[in-house]
């Protein structure tokens, strides 16, 4: 048979054309251990699938990669489904992936773990994040399908526990797409009102798939955030789903929430009446130590003979008044004496012994002493004090200086 | 007085008001009129447990996206 010779286009044309119509080719699953895993810019993911002697070239393309559910990791073990495609260009056949399933486990289960790992590692899951709630909210916020019976269990259950808290109801869709926001959403919005004071959100059991909104990152932060203490209460046994974990209260069911926001009517009367009790059999404790106490006063002397009480007491007021009046004698004499040791040391310094020597003190109209010839002028009067009296005089004449 | 209080902080009162009187230090005046105060408290939360009724509302976003309660009805 003669060969044709062919061009490289022409070649490869003719292999991708012939790869493209094998029936197993075109919808084939492939198992293998992700490596060398890259997302483009432009959305598609490209990656190699290898085992331990060979390796694929694989592309995802954009609208299938959207569709993932997890994040695929090198070294993970996948099934990846597609269809088999020459690239023109290289003369290189890869995998035209659709779908890429982790191995072992789902890919809801897979992309659980992933989201449970990375909100750990963020601290959402922290206890010291967790706030109390409330021992009695006076409103509590329903976030759920309002159709359904998990709002029913929860109305009920709260009404026949503790009929003083307010239901209010956020309707919510909790399975599908929108589901997640809507919940979110409700969180946020009752913060923003602040329309209650403890929050349920949840749903009754379902499959992993069904349960997935509570899986939902934009959730879990909404929890996370919400100001308001939030109680999960998503009907499942015995796995807990993530708004399990950052919530600040995981109740098993909606109705198990129920139990554990409010406590029950009747215990609350059972406490009331523990109170009464208490109160009377202190009340009554105190009336008899005080009745007691009155008949041991009842014995005393004093009430029995109120007289010699009153002349004892006179006696010690006589002795009071003996202590007072020589304790004031004392005193009286002891000021004495100090007012005589004060009078002469004045009299030491007093200016009239020094004008017994023959000095005058001379002082001007006013009494005041007069130090200086320049405080007075010729005509002035002054006044001169002597021993033994004092002598008016007129100023003639003023000279400055030494005398 | 006691009216007034919401059915929490009469219990926290009554929770104060034994605490006190078991401790037995007061004058007996004031243990009384505890008493009394207590006794008062008690029956009003009685009286707030056996005439609660339930009341459940819907709540949706009205103009301006602020709260408005509708009564919650049956969608079963």
């Amino acid at each position: 048979m003669e060969s044709r010779t062919l061009t490289v286009t022409e070649l490869n044309s003719y292999v991708k054309d012939l790869l493209a119509t094998d029936p197993l080719l075109m919808n084939i699953s492939v198992r293998g251990e992700l490596s060398n895993y890259k997302i483009y810019p432009s959305g598609h993911h490209y990656f190699t699938l290898k085992d331990q002697e060979s390796s694929l070239k694989c592309v995802m393309f954009r609208g299938s990669a959207s569709k993932l559910r997890y994040r695929p990791e090198n070294g993970m073990g996948v099934t990846a489904c597609g269809r088999v495609e020459v690239y023109l260009r290289d003369g290189a056949y890869q995998l035209i992936c659709t779908s890429l399933m982790p191995e072992g486990m789902g890919d809801l289960q897979v992309a659980f773990e992933q989201l449970k790992a990375k909100l750990s590692a963020e601290g959402l899951f922290d206890p010291a994040h967790k706030k109390p709630l409330p021992f009695l909210p006076r409103r509590i916020a329903i976030i759920t399908s309002s159709a359904g019976a998990a709002v029913h269990d929860m109305i009920r259950i709260l009404g026949r526990r503790w009929p003083m808290s307010k239901v209010i109801v956020l309707p919510v869709r909790v399975q599908g797409v929108e589901a997640p926001p809507e919940i979110a959403g409700a969180i946020r919005y009752a913060n923003e009102f602040e329309v209650a004071d403890l929050i349920i959100t949840g749903r009754g059991g379902g499959s992993l798939e069904d349960l997935w909104a509570f899986n939902d990152e934009r959730v879990a932060r909404a929890i996370y955030a919400s100001r308001i203490p939030v109680i999960s209460a998503v009907g499942h046994e015995p796995d807990a789903c993530i708004s399990d974990y950052v919530a600040d209260r995981r109740a098993s069911t909606p109705s198990n929430a129920a139990e554990i926001a409010v406590p029950d009517w009747h215990e609350m009367q059972e406490t009331l009446n523990s109170y009464g009790i208490r109160s009377r059999q202190a009340m009554e404790k105190s009336l008899h130590a005080a009745s007691q106490r009155l008949d041991a006063l009842r014995g005393k002397r004093v009430l029995t003979e109120p007289s010699a009480f009153l002349d004892s007491r006179r006696m010690d007021l006589d002795r009071m008044r003996d202590r007072l009046l020589s304790s004031g004698e004392r005193q009286l004499a002891v000021k004495r004496q100090r007012f005589v040791k004060l009078a002469a040391a004045l009299d030491a310094m007093s200016p009239l012994r020094v004008l017994s020597r023959g000095y005058a003190l001379a002082s001007d109209a006013e009494g005041r002493v007069l130090r200086s010839v320049r405080d007075l002028n010729p005509g002035d009067r002054v006044r001169v004090r002597f021993q033994d009296g004092l002598a008016d005089c007129r100023v003639e004449q003023i000279q400055e200086g030494e005398v | 007085m006691a009216e007034k209080l919401s059915f929490e902080q009469s219990l926290a009162r009554l929770d104060e008001i034994v605490r006190h009187l078991e401790k037995g230090d007061l004058p007996l005046s004031e243990s009384i009129s505890l008493f009394e105060e207590g006794t008062g408290l008690l029956s009003s939360c009685s009286a707030m447990l056996e005439e609660a009724e339930q009341k459940v509302v819907k709540l949706r976003k009205g103009p301006d996206r602020v709260p408005e309660e509708l009564p919650f009805v049956d969608e079963d």
